[in-house]
């Protein structure tokens, strides 16, 4: 067992290491909007705005002060949840981000869902049948995941299933005859209305997510079967394994319950990282399907110019990255007691 | 004076080698012939080559304009057929020769961010490695603080600070890929410092910086190279999806992200314009990854999946 003041040390020092990566984050987003070339004061008095309308706005934004300082209350704001306003709507960012946020988490979670039921599998099979036939099937899907545009193939995609077979519906959340009578509580349309006993409407949500949320979760399955692959053959390896063999224990048991529950510690990691990335997917994935997500929200502050806007979202992405990370790791000293022992 | 095929294979295989560059050239024909027997990676490596042909010889091959539209009365949106093997798009350009021509785009991309991301990774990582204490540390919280962005949506930050057009775009995802070579310069340079050959140079009197140049980059650069090609295919689809937002090249430019995002408007109906740029992306990816996948079974088999 480890003594206390170590354990404290350890904690010290995570916490210093996330202290400092936030402030390099805000460090990243602070000086990627020095260098834009909008001059912020135009961007908020209109450029018909006479001089001393134009000083005043200057000293208000606090330009005239040095960098530092600045800098410092950049980072007093961000810290206390002001994002600042958007250039165009002057609205509230923060308030903004919070309303498209849902749309955003729910479609990434039916997508990680989908990845993992359908990447775990197949990484153990393709483990179990390794140079065969079913293992050169699963990587050759794999290759395609990681090579394809997302945004292509949500376009062929809505070509295929939405346009050509009627399958699915097109591009958005929900029809806009539904879309207000589920009231909105926690955001996730598929909860609310599902709450509400509102089963059409949860028929038509699932009809619009299914497509965009297939597509996350194929490439999301394509490095979960990977990773699965390569740490079930690592287990399958062990001397454990033959023992249970000898043992006579049978071959479904060894794979699915010995081999797998060793495999599933580093895997969750795996799984947090994807569920990251999947955020990232999210911005190319939105503009296709016109979901009203953080990804739409940041191409559509882009397209504007809005800057405030691209980096309060970029810096709240920045955050859950980080946030994941971290509680990938947490996760996986509580799940691993060699790592939790070694400390 | 020219050798025959066989003494050729000779000289290179031979158990005593009588120079230094007989011994390496040997060692790079064993890599190959280790190589050449991975299907998949040859079939990548094909692709590659095809893009670097069809590159540089994109005025042979392509038939017509990329830039300068057809007849506008009759040519638009045309499907493919034996004059346009690709159809032709809402300007009336012929689609086949914009993808060609495209790939110069995607070669230049690929080729600028390695020049650019490579030699800041083995800067960062090596100069962290070698000296450790304070430099390394914030060196690698540097690194650090780059990998905790997604790297898509740092690009999208940069150019949008920056301005969209193809040189900003590679500037914006150079920026974004040198982190994972850092780490794995310095992780590299760790194993490498310690070692007596090291030490001896340095008694003799060799400068850090000489030591960093001479010594330690060399013994970083393969698995580093490894590492840049795995990641080509992640550079293309990022700059792809840059054009497809409408932040890398701009129209009339034939990038093929941009591409697709021009065809999307016509999807339901003239469904070619948008589904071929889209073929050249994953087709080029597809043989940068299948490559990546065969250099590293060969040339670090601890990685191997």
């Amino acid at each position: 067992m480890r003594a206390p003041s170590a354990f404290l040390w350890q904690v010290t020092k995570l916490l210093a290491t996330l202290a400092l990566t936030f402030i390099g984050l805000l460090l990243v987003t602070f000086l990627i909007g020095r260098i834009v070339p909008v001059d912020p004061v135009l961007a908020v008095v209109g450029d018909r705005a006479s001089q001393s309308v134009y000083d005043k706005a200057y000293i208000e934004l606090g330009l005239d002060k040095p960098l530092y300082e600045q800098f410092w209350i950049y980072m007093t704001k961000m810290v206390t949840g002001d994002l600042g306003q958007s250039f165009l709507t002057k609205k509230d960012i923060a308030d903004d981000i919070l309303r498209v946020f849902p749309a955003t988490l729910e479609l990434a979670t039916v997508g990680i869902l989908i990845g993992t039921v359908l990447g775990l599998p197949l990484g153990v099979l393709a483990a179990v049948k390794k140079g065969k036939l079913a293992d050169q099937l699963v990587r050759v899907l794999g290759l395609v995941g990681y090579s394809a545009p997302i945004f292509w193939l949500g376009l062929l995609g809505l070509l295929v299933f939405y346009a050509k077979l009627g399958w699915v519906a097109g591009p958005g959340r929900i029809d806009i005859g539904y879309e207000y009578s589920v009231t909105q509580t926690t955001g996730l349309l598929l909860i609310d209305s599902a709450m509400q006993g509102q089963w059409d409407a949860f028929r038509n949500v699932v009809s619009h997510i299914i497509l965009p949320a297939s597509l996350l979760g194929y490439f999301s399955m394509a490095y979960i079967s990977r990773m699965t692959r390569s740490f079930m053959l690592n287990e399958l390896a062990q001397e454990y394994i033959t023992t249970a063999r000898v043992k006579g224990v049978p071959e479904w048991r060894i794979i699915w319950i010995h081999a797998l529950r060793n495999a599933a510690v580093p895997l969750v990691t795996v799984i947090a990282l994807s569920y990251a990335s999947l955020l990232e997917g999210s911005v190319l994935t939105e503009t296709v399907f016109a979901w009203p997500g953080l990804g739409q929200y940041l191409t559509n502050s882009l397209q504007n110019a809005d800057m405030n806007a691209v980096l309060g979202g970029t810096m709240v992405i920045g955050v859950i990255f980080v946030g994941l990370n971290l509680l990938s790791d947490l996760l996986y000293t509580l799940l691993d007691p060699r790592v939790r022992r070694r400390g | 004076m020219s050798m025959t095929e066989s003494s050729r294979r000779e000289w290179l295989l031979t158990d005593h080698p009588a120079s230094r560059r007989q011994a390496r050239l040997g060692q790079m024909y064993r890599t190959w012939l280790t190589f050449r027997q991975n299907r998949l990676a040859m079939v990548g490596l094909g692709i590659v080559v095809l893009l670097v042909l069809v590159a540089i010889f994109a005025d042979l091959i392509a038939p017509y304009d990329p830039l300068i539209s057809g007849d506008l009365r009759t040519a638009r949106l045309l499907p493919p057929s034996w004059n346009h093997p690709m159809g032709t798009d809402e300007q009336a350009r012929d689609i086949f020769s914009r993808v060609v021509y495209g790939s110069r785009l995607t070669l230049m991309v690929v080729a600028l961010v390695a020049i650019i991301a490579t030699p800041i990774g083995l800067l960062v990582g090596t100069t962290a490695g070698y000296f450790g204490g304070w430099v390394d540390i914030i060196l690698m919280r540097i690194t650090d603080i780059f990998l905790a962005f997604p790297r898509l949506i740092l690009a999208l930050a940069f150019v949008a600070a920056l301005g969209p057009g193809i040189e900003n775009a590679i500037i914006a995802i150079a920026i974004t890929s040198w982190p994972p070579y850092a780490r794995l310069a310095r992780a590299e340079t760790l194993t490498i410092r310690d070692t007596d050959y090291i030490a001896a140079i340095r008694l003799q009197g060799a400068s850090s910086a000489r030591i960093i140049s001479g010594h330690v980059v060399p013994l970083c650069l393969s698995s580093v190279i490894i590492r840049v090609t795995l990641d080509m295919a992640g550079i293309i689809l990022t700059a792809a999806g840059l054009g497809f937002l409408g932040l890398g090249a701009q129209p009339p430019q034939p990038e093929w992200g941009a591409m697709i995002a021009a065809g999307r408007r016509f999807l339901i109906d003239f469904w070619w314009v948008a589904t071929m740029p889209g073929i050249a992306i994953f087709a080029v990816s597809l043989g940068f990854n299948l490559l990546g996948d065969g250099l590293r079974d060969v040339l670090d088999p601890k990685g191997r999946g």
